[in-house]
């Protein structure tokens, strides 16, 4: 077991803590804030493969394209009023974002004050997808405010016009700076959703030695899925089969 | 063989320390790392100068009073721990970084000696089981499937050393503290504290100042009881289980 080293202190060291219940106790823990973080990327997840799927639509032409982004805003019709099933859809995704940006923030710091000093030998440690998460969060971070600019608000997006969505999406991808964020983004969620999937199985504690693999692999698939299939679509227009 | 250390030499907590290099010759193959440095130490007490302070007690891989990261490895390049890593691991004329556990739950006392009673505190929190006293009970009278005792007796194995700490980048003891809460919670006798020992040990790491997981793997790479990555699922399992039960 453990030495106690210093004599010196333990009559002052203070008596093992309790925890704390209900839900200042769970986000509280780092295994609690943990969890807000999987099923919040999990929830993004779920969403992002939609979008994909959504967004292969494209190769179908203008019509088909247009027509399913106006579905979004009649989905759930006639029990829900137009565009609410979105709204929904939106608020919850906020939520999500929110949650599990926060939950990052707060875990990083505490992280990086646990581990204040440096070893004096350095070696690599861990794979590229696993370093990367923090930077790739805020990377996706500042992508997501881009692309609501960009697509969503068309604030960004000179030759945008309101419920054109194909040709937007065209216009966007016409532009070396649309591309080359676009794509850089791609690349950074499928590094993040390639150890974010797997950890979340871990951190939900669905992870075990006999699942290990398969969950491995499933997030590869994932990751390879939503990277392939997001890029599909600035691929076309760059090549000219999407126009 | 000659070797050249660089060593981590700190006189006290509250003193910046600095790596310092001494040159040791006549090391053999054979030796521990632990004798190589009692080699060292000799040496320096001859010369009259302070010995390098440093963690030990069996000496035989069991007790996991021995630390130290050995160029940039917990116990160093073999799976075990440093007490039990030879010196035929290196070659002569090789230079080996000597540093202690790195977390700020694990402040340096001295040298290469850092303070672990965070461990007895997150253990003092719920790491046993309450037991009537007495003579040893029947040991039928309490059957226990194969199954979960292979998986308390794999986390039993855990020996507190502390590498899973200083080998993860956010110096997070989740490896030792999910080892020694799925050592009893699986386990009939452990059943009756089973959710708040999960509850209090997180909570009493979470006190301690040791980070979070973020499933990087280097503690179940590091550890010389090879406890495993998956160990950490189980306890966050174990953790959101409680919380449920907690509700009713
Ligand atoms: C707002 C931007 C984002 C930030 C700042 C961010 C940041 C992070 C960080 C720091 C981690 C923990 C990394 C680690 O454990 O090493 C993480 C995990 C994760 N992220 Fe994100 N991320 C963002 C967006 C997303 C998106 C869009 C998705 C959807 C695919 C996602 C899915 C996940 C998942 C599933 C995890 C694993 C949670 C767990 O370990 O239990 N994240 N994220
Ligand atoms: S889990 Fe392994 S590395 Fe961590 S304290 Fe236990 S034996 Fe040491
Ligand atoms: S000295 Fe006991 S385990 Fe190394």
């Amino acid at each position: 077991m453990a030495l106690a080293t210093r004599q010196d202190t333990p009559p002052t060291r203070k008596p093992p803590v309790r925890h704390t219940s209900g839900l200042r106790g769970f986000w509280g823990s780092t295994v609690g804030k943990k969890t807000v973080m999987a099923v919040s990327g999990l929830i993004m997840l779920g969403y992002l493969v939609a979008h994909m799927i959504g967004n292969l639509k494209i190769f179908f032409g203008t019509d088909e394209f247009n027509g399913y982004a106006h579905w979004l805003r009649t989905m759930g019709d006639p029990v829900l009023h137009y565009e609410w099933a979105l709204w929904i859809v939106r608020v919850l995704l906020l939520a999500a974002v929110v949650g599990h940006g926060v939950a990052a923030y707060q875990l990083s710091r505490r992280d990086i004050r646990a581990r204040p000093v440096k070893y004096a030998h350095k070696r690599k440690r861990a794979s590229y997808a696993t370093r990367t998460m923090r930077w790739g969060g805020i990377i996706l971070a500042l992508f997501i405010v881009w692309h609501l600019l960009d697509l969503t608000t068309l604030t960004v997006n000179e030759n945008a016009q309101h419920g054109k969505p194909y040709e937007n999406v065209v216009a966007t991808f016409s532009t070396w700076y649309g591309n080359t964020t676009y794509i850089v983004a791609m690349l950074a969620v499928g590094l993040h959703v390639r150890h974010g999937f797997w950890s979340a199985a871990q951190t939900l504690g669905v992870g075990n030695a006999t699942r290990e693999r398969v969950l491995k692999a499933l997030a590869n698939l994932l990751a390879l899925a939503l990277t392939v299939g997001f890029l599909s679509v600035p691929v076309a227009v760059m090549t000219g089969l999407v126009g | 063989m000659k070797l050249t250390l660089r060593v981590w030499r700190q006189k006290n907590p509250d003193t910046p320390g600095e790596m310092a290099s001494y040159d040791v010759d006549n090391i053999s193959a054979d030796m521990s790392f632990l004798e190589m440095l009692d080699t060292l130490n000799e040496e320096l007490i001859l010369r009259g100068d302070d010995p390098v302070a440093f963690d030990h007690d069996c000496r035989e891989g069991i007790c996991g009073a021995c630390s130290l990261v050995i160029n940039g490895d917990a116990h160093g390049p073999e799976r075990t721990t440093t007490c039990q890593l030879h010196m035929r691991s290196f070659s002569d004329g090789d230079t080996i970084d000597v540093e202690p556990w790195r977390a700020s739950a694990f402040p340096v006392v001295k040298d290469l000696v850092v303070d672990r009673s965070a461990f007895d505190r997150i253990i003092q929190a719920g790491g046993y089981v309450s037991v009537p006293t007495g003579a040893a009970p029947e040991a039928h009278a309490t059957p226990v499937p194969k199954a979960d005792a292979d998986f308390a007796f794999e986390h039993a194995e855990c020996i507190g050393c502390g590498a899973c700490v200083a080998a993860c980048p956010n110096g997070s003891a989740m490896l030792f503290t999910s080892a020694k809460i799925n050592h009893l919670n699986v386990l009939p006798q452990g059943a009756p504290e089973r959710e708040t020992r999960v509850l209090d040990m997180v909570a009493q790491m979470d006190d301690e100042g040791f980070g979070g997981c973020t499933l990087t793997g280097e503690c179940a790479t590091a550890c010389p009881k090879g406890i495993p990555l998956p160990s950490i699922a189980a306890m966050n399992k174990e953790w959101l289980r409680a919380n449920r039960k907690a509700k009713r």
